[in-house]
């Protein structure tokens, strides 16, 4: 017992002799703020002088409306108190006359119709009762006068009421109060009420420095006694999982794109050799903006992209239908990364071929939202512009990336993109469920996509694949919603990213 | 991606189910999941000739090496296999090509067969039925030879599938559920478009329905007859070769029919198409060392022929357009797992963004101070631009969530992050950079999209956000100068515009309570939001 006096510290001691009161007045007699009580009772519990309890309460209280409403009557009280002078009303000219809004001379029609006191035929309104009746307080009336009230302990009358009432916007709120209070222990029972001093030096202070502290002693701390939690600044999780398969990137001699959000579809589908009626296209899966729409580039260009489309290039067959200017003018929001490597293409002069380049960034979908869907996620994208490329170093550059990421074991599958053959899928293997993650695709691009943008045909390796998935694996993410659902709480506790 | 289920049972007839062939059939490109009594592929949408359960076993049987690569045999066309194509459609759907199947055994599972095979070339290849429809009609019932012309709606009249009483063309777009939903394919038409046979009757109206009396295939069909319609020939006749010489592999006996148009041809047409393939160029693009035997042997696997330079495409492929699909199958057939990945001598310099070097450099100096960063989508809920007051909105096409419009600023999704999180632990101090959008013709793409940061403090006030300014632009050196400002939702005489020479680039200062009650929120915020390419720009410079 003794031991434990000694180790109480300043605060716990300071409401000790208040223990016998309720927490609102230790607050008030011992002159501390109500959470410093609280932090103080917890740590008394901790040493078993007291157990702490936690009721919750719900308390139903005047929303805002309500608020007004007791001060103006219910809409149906003025609506019945103008009835009485207006008897025999047709429906549309009282909705004129009356100071109410559509909804509330709704509501309150449906409400005195409900309680019979009025009759509606040929459009008009009769009122059905008489007139001591009229007077009657409605029961909802007399329920907003006596708020505040416990949800716990209404009558079965009141919560029919209290039902009706909270279907109608902002008359009640409910409050949710919780209340603490604490019973005292044996031990407690014995030191409360009491004055505990101490001669114990409690906070070092720049004062001791100066004179000492011989001959006396430090009070002893409870090692494991509880401390507020601290939350750091922090970049959000995703962001930093990025930065560091930016670094994968750079590290593997890669150089940084940059580009835009919102694209045209000439440089989201028609440069990457997708025709024009090709299903990605369609409105369902991509997000076109309403109303707008974009430049093409110089008409050269513009003209070798229709032939591509129409008729190929370098003895490809291409497409064959009629390319149109004006689908390629739509504005969309980019389905994937590799526009910027189309237009990396584009921009390269002959004298910085060979090259490395890469972007992450996010990509959109029109799509529902749930645990496995959303609308925006980011991509991986890569280019490699070398005479000497081949389809070895394509899953050379891919399965080092992902051996950085942390997967050991990558498997390269057949797949289809129009604008690259050979195509490949990637699945990277998880270690801990046994599984295989589809990745995403890569390839080699088509002639047909790179002879227009370059001039020439030279192997283009290039891939495109989603980080979110990988990402959520680290974080033990089970929902994709919660990548950017931006959880304060979740935020702060999230572990950082250790790759 | 197509899926495409067979029954289980049909499946095993053809391919062992061992782990060893699953996952040989994945490295062949076309992964099966086993279900309950199904089985599930998925087939590349380049593929369509693996559709059909025959195309499939022959192909990988070929892939293994089990058998050679199939020759078909057409018979001839007998006295009245004829189709005349008359120039009335022209203006509709301009194109047939058609074939005979005789011989056949037809139980009701491979009628379902045949129907779902219909069904995924008609969205995959077809276009939704736009580019090509396949027809297919009990032979037994119809009197050759026959025409493909257009009429008048109202002269059409025939009982469609399902239906016992005729009606005209005008009444099965408008009444019959294939007309409700492909009705747009033919809007506009003065005619529309028939088959018809030699007595006068309607076979079809395509690419919406067969006639009840002469297009419908029951188990005692033993011999069809088969139509593509639609606008390029080369799909229409590839599209027929699938499916002919899936027939011929159930069995079937394959005649052509002399199609009498501008060009009178005979279809179907297996001729194998001649490309060009390199060893050189398989061997540089690969990054392997085949002789010219190897390569043939691989090219073969894949059902082609090679001679001399050439290789000889099966006329069911639909995706040769160029040697470099060629040198694809041969990487298939060489098998994916066998290539060894590696990564060549290559310097080149790897380089992050400027840009993006000192937006990650400011929010490090942002996390110095505590600040949480968030991460929020680019769109927002169209009732958030209303409560924000927002003009000139540019909104996404049909979208599927309630996620509509281009944000024109981070204070809308800083304000639903902090309206989400009223129950979490404050102070809530967080930061955001990200891009916002605003429409400008001077744009390629008629959008602006400019990068900016937020940082929002709750609760907070003008002294705090301001000091959070001042840091910020003592530790990048630049220096700024305070106008008066009136912001949209924060309190006049608490809000300050940020001057970077002589350019408005951004505010802070109070957020209106007003405007907080409207966000629900019940703790005072102090937000400063800028325009962050400018001083990226300012410190480039």
């Amino acid at each position: 017992m003794n031991k434990k006096i000694d180790s109480l510290s300043p605060i716990e001691r300071k409401i000790i002799p208040f223990l016998n009161l309720e927490i609102n007045e230790i607050v008030e007699k011992s002159e501390l703020d109500r959470t410093t009580v609280l932090r103080a009772l917890k740590f008394l519990e901790e040493k078993e002088i007291l157990i702490l309890e936690t009721r919750r309460k719900e308390i139903i209280d005047l929303g805002t409306n309500g608020n007004y409403y007791k001060r103006n009557h219910l809409p149906e009280r003025n609506l019945l108190s103008f009835l009485e002078k207006n008897n025999h009303i047709e429906i549309g000219e009282a909705k004129k006359q009356i100071k109410l809004s559509d909804n509330e001379f709704k509501a309150a029609l449906g409400v005195l119709k409900r309680k019979s006191l009025i009759d509606l035929s040929n459009g008009k309104i009769k009122i059905s009762i008489n007139k001591e009746e009229l007077t009657k307080k409605f029961p909802e009336e007399k329920f907003l006068e006596n708020l505040p009230l416990e949800k716990s302990k209404l009558s079965g009358k009141e919560i029919t009421v209290l039902k009706s009432l909270s279907n109608r916007k902002n008359i009640i709120e409910i409050i949710e109060e919780r209340k603490t209070t604490f019973n005292l222990t044996e031990e407690g029972k014995q030191l409360a009420g009491k004055q505990i001093t101490s001669n114990f030096i409690e906070k070092v202070t720049s004062e001791m420095i100066k004179t000492g502290t011989k001959g006396k002693k430090f009070r002893v701390y409870d090692m494991k006694s509880q401390v507020p939690q601290l939350f750091g600044g922090k970049k959000h999780f995703v962001n930093q999982s990025i930065e560091y398969a930016k670094k994968i990137w750079t590290d593997l001699g890669f150089k940084e794109m940059n580009g835009k959000l919102i694209e045209t579809a000439f440089w989201n589908f028609d440069t990457l050799f997708t025709a024009q009626d090709h299903s990605a296209r369609e409105m369902q899966d991509s997000f076109y903006i309403k109303k707008i729409k974009g430049k093409l580039p110089d008409k050269k260009l513009v003209e070798k992209i229709k032939l591509v489309h129409e008729k190929g290039v370098s003895g490809s067959k291409g497409w064959r239908y009629n390319w149109e200017e004006e689908e390629a003018k739509k504005i969309v929001m980019r389905t994937h990364g590799t526009t910027l490597s189309a237009r990396t293409l584009a921009n390269l002069k002959p004298e910085e071929i060979p090259a490395k380049y890469f972007a992450i960034g996010k990509v959109f979908r029109n799509e529902t939202i749930d645990w496995s869907h959303g609308i925006e996620f980011y991509q991986t994208e890569g280019i490699v512009i070398d005479p000497d490329a081949n389809f070895r170093h394509l899953l050379g550059y891919i399965k080092e990336f992902y051996k950085k990421m942390g997967f050991e074991k990558i498997r390269f599958r057949p797949s289809y993109f129009p604008y690259t053959e050979p195509s490949v899928e990637i699945d990277a293997f998880h270690p801990g469920k046994k599984i295989w993650l589809e990745l995403g695709g890569a390839g080699i691009f088509r002639p047909e996509v790179v002879v227009p943008l370059l001039g020439k045909n030279i192997p283009v390796l290039a891939w495109g694949q989603g980080l979110d998935r990988i990402i959520m694996e680290f974080y033990k993410i089970q929902d994709l919603r919660e990548m950017y659902s931006n959880d304060i709480k979740s935020l702060r506790n999230k572990k950082i990213w250790t790759k | 991606m197509v899926i495409v289920r067979h029954s289980l049972k049909e499946f095993e007839k053809h391919v062992v189910l061992s782990d060893e062939n699953l996952e040989k059939l994945s490295l062949f490109g076309t992964p099966v999941e086993l279900l309950d009594k199904e089985v599930e592929i998925e087939i590349n949408p380049n593929r369509p000739d693996l559709i059909p359960l025959e195309g499939l076993v022959r192909a990988f049987n070929t892939f293994q090496g089990k058998t050679k690569n199939k020759t078909y045999s057409i018979n001839k066309p007998e006295k009245d296999y004829k189709v005349f194509v008359d120039k009335s459609v022209k203006e509709v759907r301009p194109n047939t090509v058609c074939a005979i199947v005789k011989n056949l055994k037809l139980d009701n599972e491979k009628i379902k067969d045949l129907v779902n095979f219909q069904e995924k070339i008609h969205t995959t290849m077809g276009k939704n039925r736009k580019k090509m429809a396949i027809g297919i009609y009990p032979l037994d019932k119809i009197k050759l030879p026959l025409r493909y012309e257009a009429k008048n709606p109202l002269n059409i009249k025939f009982a469609p599938l399902g239906y016992e009483k005729e009606m005209n063309a005008q009444q099965i777009l408008k009444r019959h559920p294939a007309g409700i939903e492909y009705s747009h394919l033919l809007k506009g038409k003065a005619k529309l478009p028939i088959f018809i046979d030699a007595n006068g009757k309607i076979l079809s109206l395509p690419p919406i329905i067969n006639s009840n009396e002469t297009g419908k295939v029951t188990e005692n069909t033993k011999n069809l007859f088969i139509e593509c319609s639609g606008f390029d020939k080369e799909i229409l006749n590839k599209a027929l070769n699938i499916l002919v010489t899936s027939l011929i592999d159930m069995g079937g006996k394959a005649y052509s029919m002399k199609i009498y148009d501008k060009k009178n041809q005979i279809t179907p047409d297996l001729t194998r198409e001649k490309i060009r393939v390199s060893l050189e160029n398989v061997n540089k693009l690969l990054g392997i060392n085949l002789k010219e035997k190897e390569m043939i042997k691989l090219l073969n696997k894949m059902g082609h022929e090679y001679k001399k330079g050439f290789a000889f495409v099966p006329a069911w492929r639909t995706d040769i357009l160029h040697e470099v699909d060629l040198i694809e199958d041969i990487a298939i057939s060489y098998g994916y797992d066998k290539f060894v990945p590696e990564i060549p001598k290559l310097a080149t310099i790897g380089e992050e963004s400027r840009e993006n070097k000192l937006k990650s450099k400011i929010s490090e100096l942002l996390i110095g101070l505590n600040l949480l960063e968030i991460s929020s989508y680019h769109l927002m809920k169209k009732a958030e631009t209303k409560k924000l007051k927002l003009k000139n909105i540019l909104e996404v096409e049909n979208s599927k969530t309630e996620y509509k419009v281009l944000r024109q600023n981070l204070l809308s999704s800083v304000l639903r992050v902090l309206s989400k999180n009223k129950d979490k632990e404050y102070p809530q101090n967080i930061f955001e950079i990200g891009k916002v959008f605003s429409q400008d013709d001077n744009q390629e793409t008629g959008i602006k999209e400019q990068t900016n940061l937020v940082i929002a403090l709750t609760p907070g006030n003008f002294t705090e956000i301001k000091q959070h300014l001042e840091y910020l632009t003592k530790m990048l050196d630049l220096s700024y100068k305070v106008k008066e400002t009136t912001q949209q939702g924060f309190i006049e005489g608490r809000t300050g515009s940020i001057v970077l020479h002589g350019k408005e680039i951004g505010h802070f200062g109070e957020v209106h309570p007003n405007t907080l009650k409207t966000w629900n929120l019940k703790m005072p915020l102090a937000i400063l939001e800028l325009n962050l390419d400018e001083v990226i720009e300012k410190i480039c410079e």
